[in-house]
Order: C-alpha cells, then sequence, then structure tokens
C-alpha cells in the first residue's frame, strides 16, 4: 500500500467511517460473546446446584436429616412401594475408601513427585513423567472393569488371605470375602486414580524449590533425603496440602469404577474386604433403576450431599493453592 | 568417594576444590560434633587432623536412611509405570481374541433374553465407535467455542474482580464429580421425556468445558505481548487483533487443548449412564432419536456389570478400542507438543 492512501485515510472518507463503524460493532459483539461464555461458566455451576436441591427436596422433606443417619435403601419398601433411603452406610464407604485412598496415594505420589523431580536421571524423567500422567488418562471405566475381572480374583486368591494371616487382628483385614469385590478393591483402585495427581502436582511444586536452598543444605552436609525432608517438602509443603485436597476430591467423587469393585453393599462393615458402597457409586449404580419418584429424588439427595462435600474440598484446595500460588489446573 | 576420606602421604594440605564438590560429606564429618575423635585430636597433629575424616557410623546411617528413601521413591514411581503396564497388557491379551475387522464393523448383539444368561458370541461394535465419535464431535462443538470465548474473556476483558470469580467457577466445575454432571442433565433434559445423544453430548461438553477453557487462557498469556503491541500501533480494533493476531498465534496449543479434552471426555462414563444410555443395538446418527446413541463407555460399564462371558469378551476389545485411541491421541499431542519450538504448548 502507498503511502496516499493511508493519507487519504486519515481524512475522514465514508470507508474510514464505514470501518469505525464496523470495528465498533465488532468489538462490542467480541466482547459480549465473551462475557456471555463466562456468565455461563458461572450460571452453570448455579444451575447445577438449583437443580440437584430442587430435585432432592422430595427426599430432603421426607427423609430430613435422619437419611444422613439410616442404612436402609430399599426401593420396594412399604406398602406403596415406594421404599425408604438413608445414605449412612453410603457416608461411611465414603469416608473409609477416601480416607485409605489417601492413606496410600499421598505418600506414593509424593514419592514419585520427588523421584521426577530430584532422584531421577533427566533422560529418564522425560519418559517416567508422561508414563505416569498416562495412568492418569486411563478411562475410569476401564480402570473398574478390570479392576472387578483382573484385580478382584488377584486379591481374593491372594493379598487378602495374606493380609488377614498378617495382620487379622485388626478389624479391617477381616475374613477374605467371597467375591474380590469390597471396600479394598474400590481403595485400590481410587488409589491408582489419585496418585497420578498428586505426583504431577508435587512434581511441580518441588522443581519450584530454590536450587540455593537445597545446594546451601548440601554444602552443610545434609544427605539427599535430609535435604528433601528439612528443605524441599517444607517449602512445598502447603502446595502438597492442596494436590492432595484435588485428588481427595476425585476420590470422593468416583462414581463408575467404584460402582464396579465395590460390590454395591447396604451395610456397614468393620472389615476392608466386606462389599459396601460410596455416594457417588451409589447413583451410579441406580441408573437403570431409578423409576419411582421417591428413589429418584433420594439419588439426587445423595448427590445434593456429595456436592457439598465436593464444594469444601474444592474451594479449600483452590483457596490454599490461591495464597501459595499453585498451579491448581492438573494438566492431564 | 575421593581421596578426602583416605588421605595420601601429603595430608597437609586441604582437599582440592574438585574433592570438596564432589563430596559434600567430607565437609559434614569435620563439622559432626559427635564424631569420634581418637586418640589423635585436631591440633595435636597436623597429620592425624584429617583422621576424623574418616566416615563415622552416624554419618553412615544417615547415608543409608537416604538411600533406603531414594530407593522407595524409585520403586514407588517403578510400580505406577508397572500398573499402567500391567492394565495396558490385560486389556490387550483379553481383547486379541475379539478383535477382527468383523468387531469394528457390525452391530452390537441383542442382550440376553428370556432365559438365556449369556448373549450370542461374535458381533460388533460399530455402533458404539460411531456412537461416540458423534457425541464428542457434538460435545466439541458446544466445548470448543464456549471454552476459547471464556478464556478469552479471562484474558481480553475480563477486571480484577471478575477473574477471580470465573477461575472460580472454572476450577469447580473441573472438580465437580461427573456423576453430578450426568443427574444435573437428567434432571435438566431427560426427566419428563427421554435419554438422547445431544443430551449425552451437552453433558460431556459440561466436562470439557474448564479443561478447554483454562488450557486455552494458559495459551493466551503466552502469546507475545510484542504481536498486540504492534496491532495496536497500527490502529487495528480490539476485535480483529484477537481474531487476526491473537487467536492464531495461539492456535497450536488451543488445538493440543481440545484434543486432550476429548480423550479426557471419550472415556467418560459418568456423564452418560443418565443421558445416554438406553440404546438400540444398531447404528444410529440422530442425536434426538427415540433411542440414544450407543458408545463404547456405557457399552463397557453395562457389560461389566452382568456376568455374561461373551458380553466381557466384548468389553474387552472395546476396552481395547477406546484405551488406543486414548493413549495414542496423548502420546500423539505430547510429541508433536515437544516437537514445536514455540513455547506455546
Amino acid at each position: 500500500m502507498s503511502g496516499a492512501v493511508r493519507v487519504a485515510g486519515v481524512r475522514r472518507g465514508p470507508a474510514r467511517s464505514r470501518r469505525e463503524a464496523t470495528d465498533r460493532v465488532g468489538d462490542g459483539v467480541l466482547r459480549g460473546l465473551c462475557f456471555l461464555a463466562a456468565l455461563l461458566a458461572i450460571l452453570a455451576i448455579v444451575a447445577i446446584a438449583y437443580q440437584v436441591i430442587h430435585r432432592a427436596s422430595p427426599a430432603v422433606s421426607r427423609f430430613g436429616a435422619g437419611f444422613l443417619a439410616h442404612s436402609i435403601w430399599q426401593p420396594n419398601f412399604g406398602v406403596a412401594g415406594e421404599g425408604t433411603f438413608g445414605a449412612a452406610a453410603f457416608l461411611y464407604g465414603t469416608a473409609v475408601t477416601s480416607f485409605a485412598t489417601m492413606l496410600l496415594a499421598l505418600p506414593i505420589g509424593v514419592s514419585i513427585g520427588l523421584y521426577l523431580s530430584m532422584l531421577a536421571p533427566l533422560r529418564l524423567r522425560g519418559v517416567i513423567g508422561p508414563l505416569v500422567e498416562m495412568l492418569a488418562a486411563i478411562p475410569s471405566v476401564i480402570l473398574g472393569f478390570w479392576g472387578i475381572l483382573v484385580l478382584g480374583p488377584f486379591l481374593q486368591a491372594h493379598v487378602e488371605p495374606f493380609l488377614h494371616r498378617a495382620l487379622g487382628f485388626l478389624p479391617v483385614f477381616g475374613g477374605p470375602a467371597t467375591t474380590g469385590a469390597g471396600l479394598f478393591n474400590a481403595t485400590l483402585i481410587l488409589t491408582i486414580m489419585v496418585v497420578p495427581i498428586v505426583a504431577s502436582i508435587s512434581r511441580d511444586l518441588f522443581l519450584t524449590v530454590p536450587q540455593e536452598l537445597q545446594d546451601g543444605a548440601t554444602a552443610l552436609g545434609a544427605t539427599r533425603w535430609e535435604v528433601v525432608r528439612g528443605i524441599v517438602i517444607p517449602s512445598a509443603a502447603s502446595g502438597v496440602v492442596a494436590a492432595a485436597f484435588l485428588g481427595l476430591g476425585r476420590a470422593l467423587g468416583e462414581a463408575i469404577a467404584v460402582t464396579q469393585v465395590i460390590g454395591a453393599g447396604n451395610s456397614i462393615h468393620g472389615s476392608l474386604f466386606q462389599t459396601g458402597d460410596t455416594l457417588a457409586s451409589r447413583i451410579a449404580d441406580q441408573y437403570q433403576g431409578a423409576t419411582t419418584k421417591t428413589l429418584v429424588a433420594s439419588l439426587f439427595y445423595l448427590a445434593l450431599i456429595l456436592l457439598a462435600i465436593e464444594l469444601v474440598v474444592n474451594v479449600a484446595a483452590q483457596l490454599i493453592a490461591r495464597r501459595f500460588d499453585v498451579r491448581s489446573a492438573v494438566s492431564i | 568417594m575421593t581421596g578426602a576420606f583416605h588421605p595420601p602421604a601429603g595430608m597437609g594440605e586441604p582437599p582440592g576444590p574438585a574433592a570438596q564438590m564432589d563430596d559434600p560429606f567430607g565437609g559434614e564429618a569435620r563439622l559432626a560434633p559427635e564424631r569420634p575423635t581418637g586418640p589423635n585430636l585436631p591440633g595435636m597433629d597436623p597429620g592425624a587432623a584429617l583422621g576424623p575424616l574418616a566416615r563415622s557410623d552416624h554419618l553412615r546411617r544417615r547415608q543409608l536412611v537416604s538411600r533406603l528413601v531414594g530407593a522407595a521413591q524409585t520403586a514407588a514411581a517403578l510400580l505406577a509405570v508397572a500398573v499402567l503396564a500391567t492394565v495396558v497388557y490385560s486389556v490387550a491379551s483379553r481383547a486379541v481374541s475379539v478383535l477382527s475387522f468383523d468387531f469394528l464393523t457390525q452391530n452390537l448383539p441383542a442382550p440376553p433374553s428370556g432365559l438365556a444368561s449369556t448373549s450370542a458370541p461374535g458381533g460388533g461394535i460399530a455402533p458404539a465407535i460411531v456412537g461416540t465419535a458423534l457425541l464428542m464431535a457434538m460435545a466439541t462443538a458446544i466445548a470448543m467455542p464456549a471454552g476459547i470465548l471464556v478464556a478469552l474473556y479471562l484474558t481480553e476483558f475480563a477486571g480484577p474482580r471478575s477473574r477471580p470469580a470465573i477461575r472460580l467457577a472454572l476450577d469447580l466445575l473441573n472438580g465437580l464429580p461427573t456423576i453430578i454432571v450426568g443427574l444435573f442433565v437428567f434432571g435438566l433434559l431427560v426427566v419428563g421425556h427421554h435419554e438422547t445423544g445431544f443430551a449425552g453430548a451437552f453433558a460431556l461438553s459440561i466436562v470439557m468445558l474448564p479443561l478447554i477453557a483454562r488450557a486455552t487462557q494458559e495459551v493466551l498469556l503466552l502469546v507475545p505481548a510484542s504481536l498486540r503491541q504492534a496491532a495496536d500501533a497500527l490502529g487495528v480494533s480490539h476485535w480483529r487483533t484477537v481474531l487476526g493476531v491473537v487467536l492464531p498465534a495461539a492456535r497450536g496449543g488451543i488445538l493440543t487443548a481440545t484434543v486432550l479434552a476429548v480423550a479426557r471426555a471419550a472415556g467418560e462414563t459418568a456423564p452418560l449412564i443418565f443421558t445416554c444410555a438406553l440404546f438400540g443395538t444398531s447404528v444410529s446418527v440422530n442425536p434426538f432419536g427415540h433411542l440414544a446413541l450407543p458408545n463404547i463407555p456405557v457399552y463397557i460399564f453395562t457389560a461389566s456389570e452382568a456376568a455374561d462371558p461373551n458380553g466381557f469378551a466384548r468389553a474387552w476389545g472395546a476396552a481395547f478400542v477406546l484405551l488406543a485411541f486414548i493413549l495414542l491421541t496423548n502420546l500423539g499431542v505430547r510429541t508433536l507438543a515437544r516437537g514445536r519450538s514455540t513455547s506455546l504448548r
């Protein structure tokens, strides 16, 4: 373009004003669309909460807070066949599986994070890191399918009898169950899901610990583990806590794989080898039988409890992560 | 270990700089107060001063602990890789018996009916493959523009007060159990109507939206400010800058984010079991039809809930197809992203 054209453009010719008008409209439209999309993202959260509360309200008014204390789940109970429902067994199952999962996944995940950030040779890091993240990419339905057909029989035949023999004095390691399905299997499957989350976040955290601090400790004669224990972990502790909360959120909310391997039990057992159910897995379990209104409302009641727990856990994770400037989104 | 621990004849001279750098424990041994000093105290004999540099039991124990912990960390990493290998091998070895051209092109067999507890062997999963592809296409068509627009709002327009709120909403959406997303869409679109492919795709798009939005936002932040400034200097309006400069510069990263979100959502089952689980046995391409779209995740899920060996066999095959797609997609995206020299992952 020659300069003459531009100079002509500076004078407010008709083409110029037309383009200005287009630009005004274009700017407005783009801004409006973006704003709308952002608003929709916020509205989605509100709509989900509203929908869950709204659909749960029949069950809430019918069972009240007693829903949390009863462990009877009988869709065909009563004269009208409306059923009676209680969530106590599922609350227990959720608490036990999530707690046991974190007990396993936190040390394993942090260990992998330490290995990938400090110990592994550079060439191995580029291989093992992506492989660990691949573990998180396995769909839960495939992991659950594997859990019930491959892991379950193995646990039943080998691991559960062994644990019972060795640690049977603890009530959590009761006699082996008739099938491999149960809280223990669910815990292991959940651990497989949570470990990559904790591992990849904690690796990223450990990589941000200033090298000077570590070098200083090393120069003072600290061994590698003392550097980790005294410098690396304390520097990244809050981030590791945030990672643990994110992993916990995953463990609490996983429905499909858990429902496949936990055995859909209705009662509370002390032993990990018995069947049980979590809030999320019971919802998934009823996907075909959701016929009566009370049952559907009760499922939404379960979802409401789960939603409340998840909101607390997630907000806690975000607050910790924000305060300490941790990257909160796991890139998997 | 270097000679610092076993001083040669010329003991009086201090260890060289190389020895100090290679072996931090030399310093430690000198500093450790509780080491046994022996009869030759420092100062008595310049030659014996280095005697205590021999590793004490205390130091040896600390190094042993360090090494054991390191071994445990290595073992944890190997365990994770071993689990991945075991799962992939289990799926692949069990899928071999059913995988064939027919398996990929034939209709689903009829479910066991009447007194029979097992379905007929054979049959394929073509309807589920077509259905999953359609679901992903629809979900992407909803989630990708929405996700990009949200990301643009965050980077281009949002003020300091609205930005944290939107980011929190995205993080909460991301952390929401997908079963709740499924129930939400069930209450919104299915109750009073019937399960449809569209309902399933809508649920999947809610799962994909935060993934695409957050990843796109990070890519947009990486677009060099100089590009934007150049456009501003030329008097280009905001929307032309965004459409003509910013988005093209971030194109690769946005595509990567979308593909990863598709790979994640393709295996999601929980959003579908209440919205897109009642389907027929033949290929369907109508997202609003009376029967929902068949899809691979729900097919595997229902097969795993029934005690039907032939169903199990087909489910392993379907699992292999799905797993291969997801793992290869992840692998491909990572390789491509690493291959590109720009930082716009």
